[in-house]
């Protein structure tokens, strides 16, 4: 059954590499400085590497699908993401897979009843905005530096041809691999606690364990997607929307990373806060968003004159419609996949405002006393909830949202067979891994008692003041935190 | 990498070479031209055979450098704009050839006041060539200076023109000349005069492709 399941990471995988390789490559293959199979060839070998090498960090996280909580259901987001993006690069459309995944599961909270972090939705909007002023801002900036530098030294056209062409690969090739890396915890993360492979020696030379043997086979999946799909949107990106020349799509993939770098890498934000230097605001950011952006950048730059407004009309209609479409088609397929096939695409959560929970939250200073009305009622649908709260409770959005992430009932036992079995002794720190030891043997009914537990334990689980400098550190907590609510929840009976 | 890398070397030195040929080739024509009118004929037939030499020379250089850049889908915006100056490029050192080959087989008869002005003729078709040349190189590694070796060609044909417009007025106004004479003045007033009017049709598409090389 999971190889069934899997089709549909696979299926994702495909398409994310028939879209999104333009965004390395469209502007290199649609200039005629490499040849399509040759930015497919390195694309694929990249895409590879980064996903098994650089995907390894990713392990802890599941990926956005992560949020799906039963397998069929994230066999249907997968597939809905996919079906979504497969037809935006039928239509030559560069869209971002991101966004298809985050309206799939959209599609899937509404069906399943789960309250939405009003977070994504925000986040999405504000990509296609955000993102491609930056990028465009960027590639015009470099326009000039460009043409300002080469007025100034003369470069043989042989040469600069010789410069272009390095340059398109080194950035191409670095591009493939932070696709590969940033994106197969969307394709094949959901999987990784649940195949069944064996560690495999390489020769002898390295082993790949059994999330990293998944990720190649997903990467394998985004390189098909490459060589077989991926021309039409490549030529979208390097040639329909503006003629460039080779010099303008080397400064497109240029302004495309360097806005991916500077303001999605919390490795940066963590160097310059870490140099005392002011950090650069973190804002979402998708490459097909920031390539379109660079592409339009170059074109206002050299005055305007010969952008096709009718081709960036349909791409942006594109990126509305992917989200959308990708959540409509959720949706339906869940209800289908539900009533028709009758699996469980979704586990039942549970709500609960118990005793603990109206203490925890007077300590986290909401008013409590309208909650007492709901005391000891379980609810299973966190909408219906939510409305309710805020109506009868009279709390805002953001307090209601709280109040269901504290009554969510998640039964936890600390099993010591997966402590030494599931817990990353790598990741954790050995203070941190004691005071789960402590709790062996432990109940817990809501994820926030495990969190007190631990505090109680040990400083090194507690968060540190809300601070610029310490915003990547408890980032960390509850990262692990989350990582820990995931292995310890007491599975029921049909997922054994 | 280092292979693409040396086929770049290889062709900007080819590219050179080819230009060296063409503007060799403009400079040996006037001396062969000034051979003829001193009458100094084993000099005329040394530079008859150096002119032929280069003109192969240079076609087979052109075939190799177009060949190559083909090949390794180099410059893929400015590969038909390359290969289209290096053809009417080699119009210039084909029409100094040719003309040179004329003086050879027909032996014009050159009436002493005429000589001077021959050699000067061809002294100005010959500095078309050349400015044509430094242009050209200036196209592929100093595009801004274009513009300053154009304006040398356009003014060296005109010069061209109007000196031989005048051998020809000469010519038919001497009333002691045969009438077969005249046109053959005429004639070969016209052939060196070719030579500044193909630089400037490579003039003419250098001052597009040149608007066309900017990022």
């Amino acid at each position: 059954m999971i190889f069934i399941f899997l089709t549909s990471g696979l299926f994702l995988g495909w398409s994310l590499g028939a879209n999104d390789a333009a965004n390395v490559f469209g502007t290199a293959v649609g200039t005629r400085m490499i040849r399509f199979k040759t930015a497919a060839i390195i694309a694929s070998i990249f895409v590879v590497i980064g996903a098994v090498v650089g995907g390894a960090g990713a392990t802890h996280t599941l990926g956005k699908l992560g949020a799906v909580n039963a397998i069929a259901g994230s066999f249907i987001v997968a597939f809905a993401a996919a079906f979504t993006v497969a037809w935006m690069t039928r239509l030559r459309l560069p869209v971002s897979t991101s966004q298809a995944i985050v309206g799939a599961i959209i599609g899937w909270n509404m069906f399943s009843g789960s309250v939405t972090d009003t977070g994504s939705l925000t986040k999405i909007v504000s990509t296609w905005v955000l993102c491609p002023v930056l990028a465009a801002a960027f590639a015009m900036l470099l326009f000039f530096a460009f043409r300002g530098a080469l007025d100034r030294i003369n470069v043989h056209l042989l040469k600069m041809d010789f410069y272009t062409r390095i340059g398109l690969v080194l950035v191409g090739a670095f591009g493939a691999y932070s696709l590969g890396a940033n994106n197969i915890a969307n394709v094949m993360g959901v999987f990784v606690p649940v195949v069944p492979f064996e560690p495999i020696s390489v020769y002898g030379l390295f082993t790949l364990n059994s999330a990293q043997i998944l990720f190649f086979i997903g990467s394998l999946a985004i390189g098909l997607g490459i060589f077989t799909y991926s021309y039409k949107v490549m030529d979208t990106v390097g040639g329909g929307l503006l003629k460039l020349s080779p010099v303008a799509a080397l400064i497109v993939v240029l302004s495309e990373s360097l806005v991916l770098f500077l303001f999605s890498s919390e490795g940066l934000e963590a160097w310059l806060i870490g140099h005392g230097l002011p950090s650069i605001p973190l804002v979402p950011v998708s490459s097909s968003q920031a390539v379109v952006g660079a592409v339009i950048g170059i074109g206002l730059a050299k005055g305007g004159r010969g952008i096709r407004f009718g081709v960036l009309g349909e791409i942006a209609a594109g990126w509305v419609s992917t989200p959308i479409a990708a959540g409509i088609l959720t949706f339906v397929s869940l209800f289908i996949f539900q009533n028709v096939f009758n699996q469980q695409v979704s586990k039942k959560v549970e709500y609960c405002i118990s005793e603990p929970v109206i203490e925890h939250l007077q300590d986290e200073q909401l008013p409590v006393e309208n909650l007492r009305q709901f005391k000891d009622v379980v609810y299973t649908n966190s909408i219906h909830f939510s409305s309710i709260i805020e109506k009868d409770a009279q709390l805002n959005t953001r307090q209601a949202y709280q109040v269901i992430e504290a009554s969510r009932v998640t039964p936890m036992y600390i099993d010591e067979g997966l402590i030494s079995t599931e817990v990353d002794t790598h990741w954790f720190s050995p203070g941190q891994v004691q005071a789960l030891r402590q709790l062996v043997s432990k109940k817990f009914k809501y994820h926030w008692q495990l969190e007190q537990a631990l505090q109680a334990q040990t400083d090194e689980w507690k968060q540190k003041p809300k601070t610029k400098e310490n915003k990547l550190f408890n980032k960390n907590i509850e990262k692990k935190l989350n990582q820990l609510y995931r292995i310890f929840t007491v599975k029921t009976q049909e997922e054994h | 990498m280092a292979i693409m890398f040396r086929t770049t070397k290889a062709l900007e030195s080819e590219i050179d070479e080819y230009l060296d040929d063409v503007s060799q080739g403009a400079l040996v024509f006037v001396q062969g031209v000034k051979n003829y009118m001193n009458e100094n004929k084993s000099s005329f037939e040394t530079h008859l055979k150096t002119i032929d030499k280069l003109e192969g020379k240079a076609d087979s250089l052109r075939r190799k450098i177009e060949n190559d850049l083909y090949l390794h889908s180099l410059i893929p915006e400015h590969r038909g704009d390359v290969l289209g100056l290096l053809e009417s490029m080699d119009d210039v050192i084909d029409t100094a050839k040719v003309t040179l080959n004329q003086f050879d087989v027909e032996r014009p008869y050159i009436p002493e006041q005429f000589k001077n002005r021959f050699v000067e003729l061809a002294e100005t078709t010959s500095k078309a060539a050349e400015a044509v040349v430094l242009a050209t190189r200036a196209f592929f590694k100093e595009v801004k200076l274009v513009k300053d070796h154009l304006h040398k060609v356009y003014f060296y044909e005109q010069e061209a023109d109007k000196q031989s417009d005048q051998i020809k007025r000469d010519a038919f106004a001497l009333e002691e000349l045969e009438l077969c004479q005249k046109f053959h003045l005429r004639y070969f007033a016209l052939h060196i005069d070719t030579l500044a009017d193909m630089a400037e049709s490579v003039a003419d598409r250098l001052s597009i492709y040149t608007i066309k090389r900017t990022i």
